[in-house]
């Protein structure tokens, strides 16, 4: 064996989507991966490395799933490029493993033909052995081997001791994985695809065990999950249960988290001398902290069910049954999950819109995810809905506060599905969208992939979205906070501040709309999150209490203090108004650019602006 | 090549097994990528077919399997693939 080179080699993984190609890449790098985005594209990029038999250390890459090397979406594109040594900022691979799932050779086979014409060093992975035995599927990997000529190994991708020959391999290949032939790429014509389907026939005659026309436990399963009627019914159940499970099961453990914070909080006003470090440490830091801390049950309790459900084969099904009725407004079937977590917080659902392939719907859908009722818009809806509305029954024991909250949310999902439909107009292709989305037959989730899966999401909140939120916390602290009262000021603090300063001026612009100047300062500080409003309009107002009493205790004092018109407004203006500065945070991560989210912030200021500006119009005319 | 018994995929019964005939993007006047991604997915003449599922809304999508692999295709992807079914159906 040669000496080992300066740089380690780099081994990329490749596999039609669903072949256990990651399950394999979990096994063989462990937790030790890097999980970034390829330059200039939201497409995830996966490295890890691994130590062969021989202490060889080579980086494993893991290439996004492809059924062909002539791309139709922007992962596919990314996995041609790399591959091809088109890609700037990547390194051709030195060594390919092309994982092929033993259960659906037929399929999976050509790409591995269409590598092999790269000329690239190879070998072929053949995984899910284990599957292919209990279907009675039986490959004759040796046979595979000499009509492909190309080494094959047979892997389980879920056991250490089903790569373990794989890693042995690299031993034997990589050193070698020098010499390179330089093909030049030709996009497959019809006849080559024919070709490699009658190559494809010849090799499965000749390696045996293939079993086509058999009902498949995944056929017995589709044929309740998939059915017209029962299908969306159980759809619903589950999603009832993610949505219930993202909205009250964290809700424990959010409320732990605020109180560890406020305790921490405690703790170190007790120690800490009074003045401005205290007061940034506790009310910018420690709060900041607190804020991003926050969201994290929700996006552990939501990425778990999503990746169970990716996992286990179902969430293409979920999008198979949705396609039609999110394809309306020209949304992706897989978008439903993504928004109706929002109604929990935008948050983790803007995260869980990378289970959408088309950037385009991806996209869209991050769009008007903010536009659902998270909620955090509930303390100021209640606030505001206690104080102004009365409390009367209508007819059949309807309460009218309750519709009108209702409202609220029928509000959101309408002018959503209004605005993806004007979405769609603006960006309409010459053709329809495709769909061509693989069914893969299902399996148990797997422990290990869904742990891995997890930390990763955390992971990317904590170190990405959290420093941004954080940082953002910290500054509108500082605006809400400098400069301090002059001595012998009456008025509360922060009417002096910045934020106070800036509120004033912002009492100009939003008179047509019915804000009065304690809104407008109020608004400012709400920017961190919706319920902040809630605590700031406390502080405009003076009042002593704090926590949950501050609602108790200015209910009776805006019912006094606010017109009925000014109320409806605010109460529109939350409807649209992109109060949360963490979501856009994350915005501007999941779409690597500010562009985005400044169109976000923007059309959804626009909205709030004229939503209020009627609705105060139209309660003034009819008081 | 021409056979009375020739038909649209969408057109299949549900269950029944079909053999593929052609696959072209003109035959559903979709994009010609569509027609090569269906080729490349494995709807090759000669290939086994059978549509799975149907949608609930229009039919929309369907759910063919196709081989070993299975896939949802919205209708007019469907339309491109043009099969022959095992036995003459019944009318």
């Amino acid at each position: 064996m040669a000496g080992s080179p300066a740089v380690a080699p780099l081994v990329a993984l490749v596999g039609n989507p669903n072949c256990g190609k990651t399950a394999l890449f979990n096994v063989l790098t462990g937790s030790r991966q890097k999980v970034a985005n390829y330059a200039g594209v939201t497409v995830e990029r996966k490295e890890g490395s691994l130590l062969t038999p021989s202490g060889l250390r080579v980086r494993l890459l893991d290439l996004p799933g492809s059924y062909s090397l002539d791309p139709l979406t922007p992962d596919e594109q990314v996995t041609a490029d790399v591959l091809l040594g088109r890609r700037a900022g990547e390194t051709q691979p030195d060594l390919v493993v092309c994982v092929t799932d033993a259960t659906n050779l037929r399929q999976n086979l050509r790409l591995v033909l269409s590598l092999k014409r790269l000329g690239l060093p190879m070998v072929v992975a053949l995984n899910m052995t284990d599957i292919a035995r209990r279907k009675g599927i039986l490959i004759d990997a040796v046979r595979l081997s000499a009509e492909l000529g190309l080494p094959v190994v047979e892997t389980i991708g879920v056991k250490a001791d089903g790569v373990r020959a794989l890693a042995a391999v690299l031993d034997r290949v990589t050193p070698f994985a020098t010499a390179r032939h330089a093909v030049p790429w030709q996009t497959p014509a019809a006849a080559d695809i024919e070709h490699d389907q009658a190559e494809v026939r010849r090799i499965l005659g000749a390696v045996g065990g293939e079993r086509i026309d058999g009902v498949t436990l995944s056929d017995r399963v589709d044929a309740v999950a998939l059915q017209p009627v029962l299908g969306p019914l159980i759809l619903a159940l589950i999603l009832f249960l993610v949505f219930q499970a993202v909205f009250a099961w964290a809700q424990a453990p959010m409320d732990w988290i605020k109180l560890g914070v406020g305790a921490a909080g405690d703790w170190l006003g007790g120690v800490l001398p009074a003045g401005l470090l205290k007061d940034l440490l506790i009310n910018g830091v420690l709060a900041g902290v607190g804020s991003v801390l926050v969201f994290l049950p929700q996006i552990v309790i939501l990425f778990f069910f999503i990746l169970v459900l990716e996992d286990s084969g179902y969430l293409p099904r979920a999008a198979f049954l949705l396609d039609r009725i999110m394809g309306s407004v020209g949304l992706s079937g897989r978008a439903f999950i993504p928004l109706l977590s929002s109604f929990a917080c935008a948050i983790p659902g803007i995260m869980a819109t990378r289970t959408i392939q088309n950037p385009r719907d991806r996209l869209a859908t991050i769009m008007i995810a903010p536009l659902m009722t998270c909620s955090a818009r509930l303390p100021v809806y209640a606030l505001i809905i206690s104080a102004f509305i009365p409390r009367r029954e209508l007819w059949g024991g309807l309460q009218l506060q309750g519709l009108v909250l209702f409202a609220l949310y029928v509000a959101g999902v309408v002018s959503a599905m209004a605005v993806a439909y004007v979405l769609t107009l603006a960006g309409r292709h010459r053709h329809v969208q495709a769909l061509m989305l693989e069914l893969p037959a299902y399996h148990w989730p797997n422990l290990r992939n869904l742990g891995i899966g997890l930390l990763q999401r955390v992971d990317i909140f904590l170190t990405r979205v959290g420093t941004i939120i954080l940082s953002l916390m910290v500054i509108l602290w500082a605006l809400s906070s400098y400069p301090a009262p002059p001595p012998g000021a009456t008025g509360p603090a922060i009417q002096y501040s910045i934020a106070g300063h800036l509120g004033a001026a912002l009492a100009v612009l939003f008179a047509p709309i019915g804000f009065n100047w304690q809104i407008s300062v109020a608004l400012v500080p709400g920017l961190a999150a919706r319920e902040v409003a809630v605590g700031a309009l406390g502080t405009v107002y003076a009042l002593s209490a704090t926590g949950s009493d501050v609602s108790s205790a200015l209910t009776p004092l805006l019912t006094r203090s606010w017109s009925l018109p000014t109320a409806l407004s605010l109460l529109a203006w939350y409807v649209f108004a992109p109060q949360c500065l963490s979501t856009l945070a994350t915005v501007k991560r999941e779409t690597n650019s500010w562009r985005y989210p400044l169109i976000m912030a923007a059309y959804m200021f626009a909205l709030a602006y004229a939503a209020s500006w009627l609705t105060f119009r139209i309660a003034t005319a009819l008081s | 090549m021409v056979n009375s018994s020739d038909m649209q995929l969408t057109e299949l019964a549900s269950g029944r097994m079909a053999r593929v005939v052609s696959v072209s993007a003109e035959h559903g006047a979709a994009p010609p990528e569509i027609g090569r991604r269906l080729a490349e997915l494995g709807f090759l003449p000669g290939e086994t077919v059978r549509i799975v599922a149907r949608g609930l809304m229009a039919r929309d999508p369907i759910a063919v399997r196709i081989g070993t692999g299975t896939f949802a295709l919205r209708l007019f992807e469907a339309a491109c693939v043009r099969v022959r079914p095992e036995q003459p159906q019944p009318a």
